[in-house]
């Protein structure tokens, strides 16, 4: 399946199944620092993607403002 | 993972509070969340008017979407800081939200309204450009909130911001601003009340608040704030927090309910004489204010 990135925006291509904290481990990402989408909803760390899911993993640390 | 309120399938795992949601409920728990903060800390009551700082990210359009099911009287204000594609972009989506709920978005813009951007306006006055847009828009959101008739201006800050900027104000014991920490400082001469309702929900509750609820955000940075240090006191309260869930309000709350006070009596002090700034009116303790003073030399 394709994994859409962010920050910057870059797609990595793994093959599914897998779950979804595996994925996270294994693009070495801090899951209270991310959402994991799939089509319009979220999906929680135990649900498994498949390779026709359209995924994308969006940072949600935001920095700076005062 | 099962919801914790209907036992549905869950879509979101909220690790502090041991405990997952599905869509509907998730919503529901964050408008919990935010008309108990208000209510706890009498942020605003009925029939005041309260004016949202709209930045086109998660966290402000959240909020204003959250204020407006709860039923509160409340408009946005875009501040347009002149960085490039990342402020072309936001105000769109600030736009578009507004237009999307029917709701009232006051504009105000930098460059066209006051001459200068943050990225040119920072460098020439000599500042790092986050100190020239924070202290812009405290000024400038006071301002619009003064001349609208607000009651009360309401920021985005959630408990990751707060948790961060507390973390950084221990580690350095600025006991001025742990002293003005709070998520109400209360209306003066010349000031309107300022509130942060956002200060239960954690940055990934707000962020999936607007995937859930169909909110479009600008998910890219602004381009200023790449590797400052508030961003990495968040990446090291996250890896706390990812092994011991919950520690991030513990810190937060703890400090509001057992040590917040001990350092409001040297905050108050500071506050102590305020004047008007000779050249726009706003309460200062100089003799011009520190907008008035950045205007100067920005545009120039
Ligand atoms: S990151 Fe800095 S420059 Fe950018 S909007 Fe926030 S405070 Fe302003
Ligand atoms: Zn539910
Ligand atoms: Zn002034």
């Amino acid at each position: 399946m394709k994994v859409l990135l962010r920050n910057p925006r870059r797609e990595v291509e793994v093959p599914g199944p897998i779950g979804v904290d595996t994925l996270l481990r294994q693009l070495e990402m801090n899951r209270e620092s991310v959402l994991v989408i799939r089509g319009d909803t979220l999906v929680t760390g135990d649900a498994v993607l498949d390779d026709h899911d359209d995924v994308e993993i969006r940072p949600v640390i935001s920095g700076g403002c005062c | 993972m099962k919801c914790r309120r209907c036992r549905g399938p869950a879509v979101i795992e909220v690790r502090r509070h041991n405990a997952g949601f599905c869509s509907d409920c998730f919503l529901h728990h964050c408008h919990e969340q935010v008309r108990r903060t208000i209510d706890d800390f009498s942020m605003t009551g009925a029939g005041e008017r309260v004016l949202v700082a709209v930045s086109g990210g998660k966290d402000s359009l959240a909020l204003w979407d959250i204020l407006l099911d709860l039923g509160h009287d409340v408009d946005g204000l875009y501040l347009g800081l002149g960085i490039g594609e990342y402020s072309d972009q936001s105000g769109d989506y600030a736009r578009a939200f507004a237009a999307r709920r029917g709701a009232k978005l006051v504009e105000v813009d930098l460059p066209a309204d006051y001459g200068f951007d943050i990225p040119a306006g920072s460098a020439a006055a000599h500042r790092v450009p986050c100190s020239a847009c924070g202290l812009s828009k405290r000024h400038l959101f006071n301002r619009a909130a003064l001349d609208g008739g607000y009651d009360v201006v309401a920021t985005g800050h959630n408990l990751d911001d707060e948790a961060a900027v507390l973390f950084g104000n221990v580690l350095r014991w600025s006991t001025d601003y742990l002293g003005r920490q709070l998520p109400v400082l209360p209306e003066r001469e010349g000031f309107v009340r300022k509130v942060k309702p956002l200060v239960r929900l954690a940055e990934r509750e707000t962020a999936a608040y607007c995937v859930l609820a169909g909110i479009d955000y600008i998910v890219e940075e602004c381009p200023m704030a790449a590797g400052n240090r508030h961003l990495g006191y968040k990446h090291a309260l996250d890896s706390i927090e990812e092994q011991s869930p919950g520690t991030k309000a513990a810190f937060y709350f703890g400090f509001l309910d057992r040590a917040s006070a001990l350092f409001t009596p040297q905050a108050a002090v500071e506050q102590d004489g305020l004047r008007a700034c000779v050249s726009c009116g706003a309460p200062t303790t100089a003799e011009v204010c520190a907008f008035c003073k950045l205007l100067e030399r920005a545009r120039t």
